[in-house]
């Protein structure tokens, strides 16, 4: 990922710009109404989702920084043979891994792999799911009733197996292939649950009353029925983020992700694999990493899924 | 005789259920004319909202129109119109006014957007002039502050404000037939004196025609000039109102006459026609209100009863039309008697 500075930047500042507003502490005098307005508000008041926003706020911070934070190249080995396997020390602080690589600046650079992942892979499934599920459940009869049969059928192959064999088919995978990929075995579930609450949407007498005015099938779908249908796909993302980190690490470990020596928490665990008992911090920290991160987005997600669903 | 706004003649709305064709709407014909407001009236599953829902072609699958029917609106066939064609007339000259001003607006826009909406779709205004409109609608329908109310969303309003943000978004085009279904069903009685009293108001001012869809033969009183009854998918009994509540002819609108609950008629409770209506995939052959009638004899059962002229634009869907003695002979009816009650 070198050369990609300017990219992280422009990410880092997006995340940032989305999360913010959201991190503020809530006002006690805020009557506004509006219901995005009062999604925020609701959010505000929940710490523990705050938190947890907080913390992914600071792990893209902190991906977007990877090269300056980071004390070592992450692929540099020192010396191999003298500097193997050190525990963590005031100059290591993660310790150093078989090929004396430093753990923890190959943990802060894994960490622009698995964010970047999670993030790209999951706006691509979020956006071809949306699309897909609106049109059949918009378009409904028969053509609904392919649509849905076709995902029924991809969703009956196993997501992890489908990756292991279309990545074992390609070699050598770039992270953006590896986005696509991932991306692209992951939008069924999305189109589902899209498809399920436009037909849901449809069928409320406020769309009724807007095609009795005259709207057309356009506007309908896009003013009356999409933005009602906003609130589970955006739970389904952030909850969505950490599946795909989860796969990800997977992929990684098996071999089969990102490609050595670049450095993602996957591959990081795999190089201490071997030898956990005897040298345990070069899968363990990058192993709290994934936890802490997967963990910090699905109490995000649950904390907006609260936030828009107040029942 | 002068061409009437809107002539209905023989629609027919039937739903392709699994549980067989449901005959919602089956053989109805009623005119319009230009000002007038015309009760429509009959109980839950009558067919009444669904003859409303026809004439803008708001039918949704397996709902169909069947062919044969006929609806025109000042002597254009509605039905035979291309899907935009027939967008561009509603909302335009034909609107729609919902039962529940709650789930009838968008509960993610203001409700002047929502105003601003309509003029935007038919008007193509500017987003400046549509929100001007907005509010010129909201100050006609009654609501105060209008320029701050527009900004706010439905559910910060009443349900009585809801209804008239209803009535505006209905207005914005002046459409010469309003379509009300049921639109004081859900609200309180006084907000329902109100709303009716505004709806009466408005229409005098701009001279446009309504269809009033109701269950509730007060409102009826207050506002029609005719009055249509239907059972079971059919018009049983067309009428001027006076002549309606003086002497209803049909059994089923009987019942529905003395169902009323009504001040100064001390009664230990309240009267009831026994039974329910029939499911609309199995309509009764002969009379459709046989079970339930405390006249019907033979006859009923084997022939069904055509619209009888029984006055002076008073029509009614009843044999007693031609055996008048019977009605001196009532008798428990079968629905009564079968349950044992």
């Amino acid at each position: 990922m070198r050369g990609s500075w300017g990219a992280w930047m422009v990410a880092a500042a997006i995340v940032a710009l989305v999360t913010l507003p959201l991190l503020r502490p809530p006002r006690i005098r805020d009557e506004s109404a509006g219901p995005w307005r009062m999604i925020m508000r609701r959010f505000r008041q929940n710490r523990g989702a705050r938190t947890a926003l907080g913390i992914v706020l600071a792990l893209y911070i902190i991906a977007a920084l990877a090269p300056a934070l980071a004390p070592y190249p992450p692929n540099a080995q020192p010396d191999p043979i003298a500097m193997q396997v050190l525990a963590p020390s005031v100059a290591h602080l993660m310790g150093t891994d078989l090929a004396s690589r430093d753990v923890f600046s190959r943990v802060l650079h894994g960490a622009r792999v698995s964010l970047a992942i999670g993030l790209l892979a999951v706006l691509l499934s979020i956006t071809v799911g949306t699309i897909y599920g609106a049109a059949a459940g918009f378009i409904g009869g028969k053509t609904d009733a392919v649509m849905m049969r076709i995902i029924d059928a991809l969703l009956s192959i196993p997501r992890i197996l489908l990756l292991i064999m279309v990545t074992a088919l390609w070699g050598q995978l770039s992270i953006l292939l590896l986005v696509v990929l991932i991306g692209m075995t992951g939008w069924f579930g999305v189109s589902r649950v899209v498809r399920a609450e436009v037909m849901a949407v449809s069928a409320r007498e406020f769309v009724i009353s807007a095609r009795s005015l005259g709207a057309s099938r356009l506007r309908v779908l896009s003013r009356h029925v999409l933005p009602n249908v906003l609130s589970p796909v955006i739970v389904a993302a952030t909850l969505g983020i950490g599946n795909v980190i989860i796969l990800e690490t997977g992929l990684s470990f098996l071999g089969l992700g990102v490609q050595p020596p670049q450095p993602s928490w996957g591959s990081i665990i795999q190089d201490g694999a071997q030898q956990v008992s005897a040298h345990w911090w070069i899968s363990v920290f990058p192993g709290l990493a994934i936890v802490t991160t997967v963990m910090a987005f699905n109490a995000v997600g649950e904390g907006l899924r609260d936030a828009l669903d107040p029942r | 005789m002068t061409v009437p706004l809107l002539s209905v003649r023989d629609l027919r709305t039937y739903f392709y259920t699994s549980a067989g064709v449901a005959r919602a709407v089956d053989g109805v014909s009623f005119d319009i004319a230009r000002g007038e407001t015309l009760g429509l009236v009959g109980e839950s599953g009558c067919g009444k909202s669904v003859t409303g829902f026809s004439i803008l072609r708001l039918i949704q699958p397996p709902g169909r129109i069947e062919a044969g029917s006929r609806i025109s609106l000042d002597g254009e066939d509605l039905l035979a119109l291309s899907e935009d064609r027939i967008r561009r007339i509603r909302g335009n000259r034909v609107s729609l006014i919902f039962q529940e001003p709650m789930t009838a607006l968008n509960p993610v826009f203001t409700v002047g957007d929502q105003i601003a909406e309509v003029a935007r779709i038919h008007a193509g205004a500017s987003r400046r002039d549509a929100w001007a409109k907005a509010i010129e609608m909201l100050t006609l329908v009654g609501i105060p502050d209008p320029a701050d109310r527009a900004r706010e969303y439905p559910h910060q309003l009443s349900g009585g404000m809801r209804q008239r943000v209803l009535i505006a978004m209905a207005l914005v085009m002046n459409p010469a037939l309003i379509i009300a279904d049921e639109p004081t069903t859900a609200l309180d009685v006084t907000i329902q004196a109100q709303i009716l009293e505004l709806l009466t108001d408005l229409q005098q001012r701009f001279g446009a025609s309504i269809l009033m869809i109701t269950h509730d033969l007060g409102v009826i009183a207050e506002v029609a000039s005719r009055v249509v009854v239907m059972y079971a998918g059919e018009v049983v009994e067309e009428a001027p109102v006076r002549e309606l509540f003086a002497s209803a002819h049909h059994p089923y609108t009987e019942g529905l006459l003395t169902a009323m609950p009504r001040v100064g008629r001390a009664r230990d409770r309240l009267t009831v026609i026994p039974g329910t209506v029939p499911p609309p995939t199995a309509w009764p052959a002969g009379c459709r209100f046989r079970d339930r009638c405390p006249y019907a004899w033979e006859r009923c059962a084997s022939e069904h009863p055509p619209l009888y002229d029984v006055g002076v634009g008073h029509t009614s869907r009843c044999h007693l039309a031609v055996e008048p003695e019977r009605r001196a002979h009532p008798h428990p009816p079968l629905v009564a008697t079968e349950v044992g009650a």
